[in-house]
Parts: structure tokens; C-alpha cells; sequence
């Protein structure tokens, strides 16, 4: 009996044949609707960081150097690949990429820096008409994250201190 | 040099001790899935342990949280050394969505020192094997950093001092350069 049963076995496992993917060997493209990292393209980014104002893991920081230059830069880190940012780009300059293979061994190289020319308007040096109170709940305008500590800051709080909030990992693991 | 020194001191099987450390769940099943048959990491000889005494690479993920962080620094601690630290999923990169939030205190890389970084939310099994596969030197990694800068500024600066009176009419006098 139980030789039967093993013989059963041994047929069964050579009626599936080989399954196992020889995957870092043979190439495996990911299906047509995957969301992988998405892709900004600096040619057609107009700057008006509605991405980095629906990020909900706040990955994209915007820096106004000047009147004239704004600095996007997309993080990487923590992004869930949700596709908020190419759903609400007005210019569809983000495009989801069906690319997934990203793992590496410094997380600095997973993100992308865009330095965006903004023009002024010629009359009034401003562009926008003045939002209703919940539009400027919505839209944060002249925005100064930090870049260096990769920090997203809050128009509404005073300037975040240069040391980290959260830095009780010390007091913790006494 | 960190991938010689890999092949080197891993040049055998790797064995993974998997810790989650206030994660969704979400990262532990696509590891797990790795390990099943037809993703099957087993043929680079890695196999899953339950004590970080006896494992080379600790998976880590999910967030260091307030309440695990002590937790995980002690696993790592307990690794013998040589010891590799894996990052997989966003929350272990970077903090995960909810990062500003009380009980989290960041990506793992606070509590712990990180060598390989897999992001994804969750990371597709085959993301995770590339990862393995980076650090065992059997692949290169493909991402690099992007930096785009508009160097030429497209239209000239405007100047008030260019505006001047001409009659009635206010007429900049570099029109024709904008």
C-alpha cells in the first residue's frame, strides 16, 4: 500500500514537469497593468506641484529656490506606487512604469530631482487668482520643504528644527 | 567591494530569519511566496530559520515601531556575525505611508544598520529575488539616481526699471525679446 502510494506520488510529480521560474536568469516582464515606479518627465512638467499635494506618503518634497526655479524631487522610499501622482498630473508627465526591479543597496538611488524653470506672470508676478479658504486648505502654493533632511514641512507650523522630532530610538533601546 | 566581500564571507547557503517588526502582512506573504515552489529561492540554498541565532540575513519588515524597536535591535544583535540586513517593502525603506505618525519612529535603517534596500508596497516576489540575486552578485542593480536641470532659462527675466512712460502708455522697452 504504501509502495502505491509512492509511486502515485512519483507519477504525480512527473505529470506537472518543471513549474519553478528561472527567473535572474530569463527575464519576466511584469503584466500589462502592473503600477511600477513612476517616471517623471521633466519636459513636460509645468511645475504646479499637485503631485507633491496628493502624495499620501509625501514622497514628493517641492523646494522654490527662487521666483523662477523649482526643485521637485521624488523620494522613492516609501512610495506605494498608488498612481495619485499621474492621475491628478495635468500634463500627464508622470507615467507609471511597469519597472519593478529596484532593489539596491543605497536608497539615495531610487530618486529623481527635476530643477523646473517657472515663469512669472509679466503683469502682476503672480499667476493664481486667490483661492477660496478650502482651496488654500487643498493647495499649499509657495512650498519649502526641506531637501536636505528629506522632510516634507507644514506651511501652517513654524520651521522644523534642523535635528530630527523623532530621534527617542536612543531612550528606547536603553 | 561590498559585493566581493558578500561572495566571500556568503558564499554558501544564506540562511534568513524573518522579522516584522509592525508591518501589514502584506510583505511576510510575498516572502513567504518566494519560498514556495515556483518562485523557488531554495536553489541559491537560502532557507527560512525561526531563531536569528542561526541565520546570516535578517528580512526585515514593516516600520521600526515605538513598542518593537528594542525587539528588533535585540534579533540583530543576536545574529552572529558576519550579518546582512534586508530592507523589503516601503515601510522598512522609508517609514511606510503612515511615517509621521506616534508609534512609528521611521524606516528600519534608524534602529538597525541596513545593506540592501527592496522597495515596493508590497515588492512583487520577483523584486525580492532581484534583490537576493544583487546581493549574492548575480545581477547588477538598475536604478540610479535621475537629476534633470533646465540650465537655459526659456524666457528673460522681467525687469520693472525696463518699464518707461511714453505719452499716455506704459511700454516695456525689451518687448521684443520675451
Amino acid at each position: 500500500m504504501s509502495i502505491a502510494s509512492k509511486v502515485k506520488e512519483a507519477l504525480v510529480g512527473l505529470k506537472a514537469g518543471r513549474v519553478t521560474l528561472d527567473y535572474p536568469a530569463q527575464p519576466r516582464p511584469a503584466p500589462e497593468n502592473f503600477r511600477g515606479r513612476p517616471i517623471f518627465d521633466a519636459q513636460k512638467c509645468i511645475g504646479c506641484a499637485g503631485c507633491a499635494n496628493n502624495c499620501p506618503a509625501r514622497e514628493i518634497l517641492v523646494f522654490d529656490v527662487c521666483q523662477e526655479i523649482r526643485i521637485l524631487k521624488y523620494l522613492g522610499r516609501r512610495c506605494t506606487y498608488c498612481g495619485r501622482c499621474a492621475d491628478v498630473c495635468p500634463e500627464k508627465a508622470i507615467t507609471m512604469s511597469r519597472e519593478f526591479e529596484t532593489a539596491t543597496n543605497k536608497i539615495g538611488d531610487v530618486q529623481q530631482r527635476l530643477d523646473l524653470f517657472m515663469s512669472t506672470c509679466q503683469r502682476c508676478g503672480r499667476c493664481f487668482k486667490e483661492p477660496s479658504p478650502l482651496e488654500q486648505l487643498k493647495l499649499k502654493g509657495y512650498r519649502v520643504d526641506d531637501l536636505e533632511n528629506e522632510r516634507w514641512i507644514f506651511r501652517s507650523r513654524a520651521y522644523l528644527e534642523s535635528e530630527p522630532v523623532v530621534d527617542d530610538i536612543k531612550i528606547e533601546l536603553d | 567591494m561590498l559585493k566581493n566581500l558578500c561572495q566571500k564571507m556568503f558564499g554558501r547557503s544564506l540562511w534568513v530569519y524573518h522579522a516584522n517588526s509592525g508591518g501589514c502582512n502584506g510583505c511576510d506573504i510575498e516572502v513567504l511566496n518566494v519560498l514556495t515552489p515556483y518562485y523557488d529561492v531554495e536553489r541559491f540554498g537560502i532557507k527560512l530559520v525561526g531563531s536569528p541565532r542561526h541565520a546570516d540575513v535578517m528580512l526585515c519588515q514593516g516600520p521600526a515601531m515605538r513598542s518593537t524597536a528594542k525587539a528588533l535591535r535585540a534579533a540583530y544583535d543576536a545574529m552572529p556575525s558576519p550579518k546582512l540586513v534586508f530592507a523589503i517593502g516601503g515601510c522598512a525603506c522609508g517609514g511606510g505611508i503612515w511615517h509621521d505618525s506616534y508609534p512609528v519612529l521611521g524606516p528600519v535603517e534608524k534602529v538597525v544598520p541596513v545593506n540592501f534596500y527592496i522597495p515596493g508596497c508590497p515588492p512583487r516576489p520577483e523584486a525580492i529575488i532581484y534583490g537576493v540575486a544583487v546581493a549574492a552578485g548575480l545581477v547588477d542593480k538598475k536604478v540610479a539616481p535621475v537629476e534633470f536641470k533646465q540650465l537655459n532659462l526659456p524666457i528673460p527675466r522681467y525687469h520693472p526699471s525696463d518699464l518707461k512712460g511714453r505719452g499716455e502708455m506704459v511700454v516695456y522697452e525689451k518687448a521684443e525679446k520675451i
